[in-house]
């Protein structure tokens, strides 16, 4: 297999959807720099936080990829897609949110924050089809996932750093120019709901890996 | 169902609040003292441009009686915009009223008619008991993982019934239990180590520090039957401000206000949530009847607390008639302070505007709203004053200038922009019965808070306009001084 310019694509943007969302962690960033008033605090925050977002996306892009040099592709995107399809489903009929309370964290509680947050968002999942389907091999290993877990692991490394990387530019843009520029009134505008957005694109998601696959 | 914009009621920073738009309704708790009606929420018209404004436009009556509404609170509020857990696309839609007296805590919609909220959903005394260990509900905060309610009493005291009292402290703790907020189930007692905290009220926060304040009344069977001067004089009402770590749940500090000063009742941190300051208004010391506003702040990683305003007592001495055949001069003062021969000012209730710049104390028994700049915390400067009620001076409102009034100013309220507040004349059922005897009658005011400080008199519900019921806090639409705590500056 042989890397596909679509999946890449989908990593990217997905780690650009995430970056976007207020409550995946730039919106913290910011917070903590206007505590203080200092940007300095606003830089120190997002890698932290992309660290723990990172750490939630490997773990779900290591069990995929595991699995999949195990088990065929198709048994894979069944279950894959059926976790989509319910976990999209549960986020998007369930009031709960995610709840923690304490705002003063060290860097490493951050982290763990973020951790959490993303996990409880689902972050990683929605890389299942791109790793089930689009085919992602590390650029320079043309021996593809099949040939073990090893590569596997090295696979799933390759996406979270891609997704994450993203995730990071695009996070860290908007805390910047929201800090320095434009402000947090904005929140009111241009805060849309896409947790609500996210969970339809998981069931969307989940639904096209099942109907491919079956 | 879930917003796809956050709230237009919520505000990130008090900063914008500020520019939030004038509210048209307010809510207004309302109880039977007898306990034989049901209490209600009353629903006031406050569009200057309204033929009603000023008048009770809506009404629920609620399922049972006897509940005694005091304070109350919405489901959410700018808190949901905290980058640590936020949730800002739910609805600020229902409000939250616990009865003090009956421990039932109502859920009530007001999003279909903003004129006759309608119950959804009511909490059992035995839910708040058995899930979390306490009785008599009282403030209640919208935080960023739950609805947070005080509450004054334990769940296995003796009920607050005479017989109890003088044995103080035996009904409690009390304490802060945390409620779901999508579902409003009782979730549980709020903290991990109450350390020596005993005595409950008030309660708020510093949010962004992972601070909770929390103040001292007394215990079910310390109150429920009046002001017992026994416990009074004996300096057994709470004293004290109690500082916690909000993320940890745990006592961190007590700060001991000396026990002459009794009853340390609202707290009202800075909405800035930059600023680690925040004032506390104390009923009365017994030793010269004064009532105080204290600031607490901290330093060196210590809270400390500095009594900022003293309000000392009046002569009794009424400037006009009392009654047909008693002309202005020494006046009769109710067996409570009669004593004393002077009037203690009773600091009930104080609110700080959005901006942090005015604190206004309500003097409930000498009947004076008074209103301090603020702008430097340490050093109150007293910026207007306007009187109505009190327990001698019965000063009329000016817009029926031959009826003189009992009651005083009470629970203030102010509006997000700060030039308007409102106030409501009831107490607490039997200690508005102690004060003013004869009758506490029903009112609500309003005052313009601007250059000037003057009631507005064209607002002036009253009497019959609460159907018999006593009013006690209002909450505005959309949000006020005392509902909402922001994450950013």
């Amino acid at each position: 297999m042989t890397m596909n310019d679509g999946s890449l694509v989908a990593l990217v943007a997905l780690g650009a959807f995430h970056g976007l969302n207020p409550g995946m962690g730039w919106l913290f960033a910011v917070a903590r720099g206007l505590q203080e008033r200092s940007r300095a605090l606003v830089l120190q925050s997002l890698p932290a936080i992309a660290a723990g977002h990172a750490a939630s996306v490997f773990l779900v892009a290591a069990v995929v990829t595991v699995t999949g040099s195990v088990l065929t592709s198709r048994i894979v995107s069944i279950g894959g897609g059926a976790v989509l399809v319910g976990f999209g489903l549960w986020r998007l009929l369930s009031s709960r949110h995610f709840r923690w309370v304490g705002m003063r964290l060290t860097l490493w509680q951050l982290a763990c924050w973020s951790f959490l947050m993303s996990s409880a968002h689902g972050a990683g999942l929605m890389l299942l089809p791109v790793l089930t389907h689009g085919a992602v091999t590390v650029p320079g290993h043309s021996h593809g996932m099949a040939s073990g877990a090893g590569s596997a692991v090295t696979a799933a490394i390759f996406v979270t750093g891609v997704h994450t990387l993203a995730m990071f530019v695009v996070a860290g843009t908007i805390a910047v120019i929201v800090y320095e520029v434009v402000g947090l009134a904005i929140l009111r505008r241009a805060w849309f709901n896409l947790d609500r957005l996210w969970a339809a694109a998981l069931i969307g998601a989940g639904a096209a890996t099942l109907l491919i696959a079956v | 169902m879930a917003l796809w914009r956050p709230d237009p009621t919520f505000y990130p920073s008090p900063r914008e609040a500020v520019n939030a738009p004038p509210e048209t309704l307010a809510y207004i708790a309302a109880f039977d003292r007898s306990a034989r009606r049901p209490d209600a929420i009353a629903v006031v018209d406050v569009d200057p441009d309204s033929t009603s404004y000023g008048s009770v436009v809506g009404w629920t009556d609620l399922p049972h009686t006897g509940d005694e509404l005091h304070h109350f609170g919405w489901n959410a509020c700018s808190s949901a915009l905290c980058p640590n857990a936020p949730h800002p696309h739910v609805e600020r839609r229902y409000l939250v009223v616990p009865g003090l007296r009956s421990s039932r805590i109502h859920i009530l919609d007001v999003k279909d008619d903003p004129l006759k909220p309608s119950i959804v959903k009511v909490i059992e005394p035995e839910e708040l008991a058995g899930r979390a260990g306490y009785s008599r509900p009282h403030t209640v905060h919208c935080g960023p993982d739950g609805l947070y309610v005080s509450a004054l009493g334990g769940a296995n005291g003796p009920g607050g019934r005479s017989g109890s009292v003088g044995r103080e402290g035996s009904d409690g703790p009390g304490g802060i239990a945390v409620l779901d907020h999508d579902s409003f189930e009782v979730v549980g007692a709020w903290e991990a180590d109450r350390g020596p905290q005993h005595l409950a009220y008030d309660f708020w926060w510093h949010l962004t520090q992972d601070v909770m304040v929390t103040s001292e009344w007394g215990t079910p069977s310390m109150i429920e039957d009046g002001v017992n001067a026994e416990l009074l004089l004996g300096r057994k009402y709470g004293h004290a401000l109690h500082f916690w770590d909000l993320r940890k749940r745990r006592h961190v500090q007590t700060v001991d206000l000396g026990d002459e000063h009794q009853m340390v009742l609202e707290l009202r941190p800075a909405h800035d949530p930059t600023k680690t300051y925040g004032f506390a208004g104390v009923v009365v010391s017994v030793e010269d009847l004064s009532a105080s506003v204290w600031m607490w702040y901290r330093e060196d990683g210590e809270f400390k607390a500095r009594k900022v305003i003293t309000i000392p007592a009046e002569p009794a001495v009424s400037p006009r008639p009392t009654g047909p055949d008693r002309p202005p001069g020494a006046a009769d003062l109710p067996p409570v302070i009669a004593p004393f021969g002077a009037v203690p000012p009773l600091v009930t209730d104080i609110d700080l505007s959005v901006d942090d710049r005015y604190l206004y104390v309500s003097c409930w028994g000498t009947g004076e709203l008074k209103r301090y700049d603020v702008s430097d915390p340490f050093h109150p400067v007293e910026a207007g004053s306007v009187r109505i009620g009190g327990i001698v001076r019965r000063t009329p409102h000016p817009a029926a200038p031959d009826l003189p009034l009992a009651g005083g100013p009470q629970m203030v309220e102010v509006s997000r922009d700060g030039r308007r507040v409102y106030v409501t004349n009831s107490l607490y059922g039997s200690w508005d019965d102690q004060f003013y005897p004869d009758g506490v009658g029903a009112w609500a005011a309003k005052i313009d808070s601007g250059d000037g400080f003057t009631i507005d008199e064209r607002f002036f519900p009253h009497g019959d306009d609460f159907r018999g019921l006593r009013p006690h806090q209002t909450r505005l639409q959309g949000g006020d001084a005392s509902s909402d705590s922001y994450c950013y500056p």
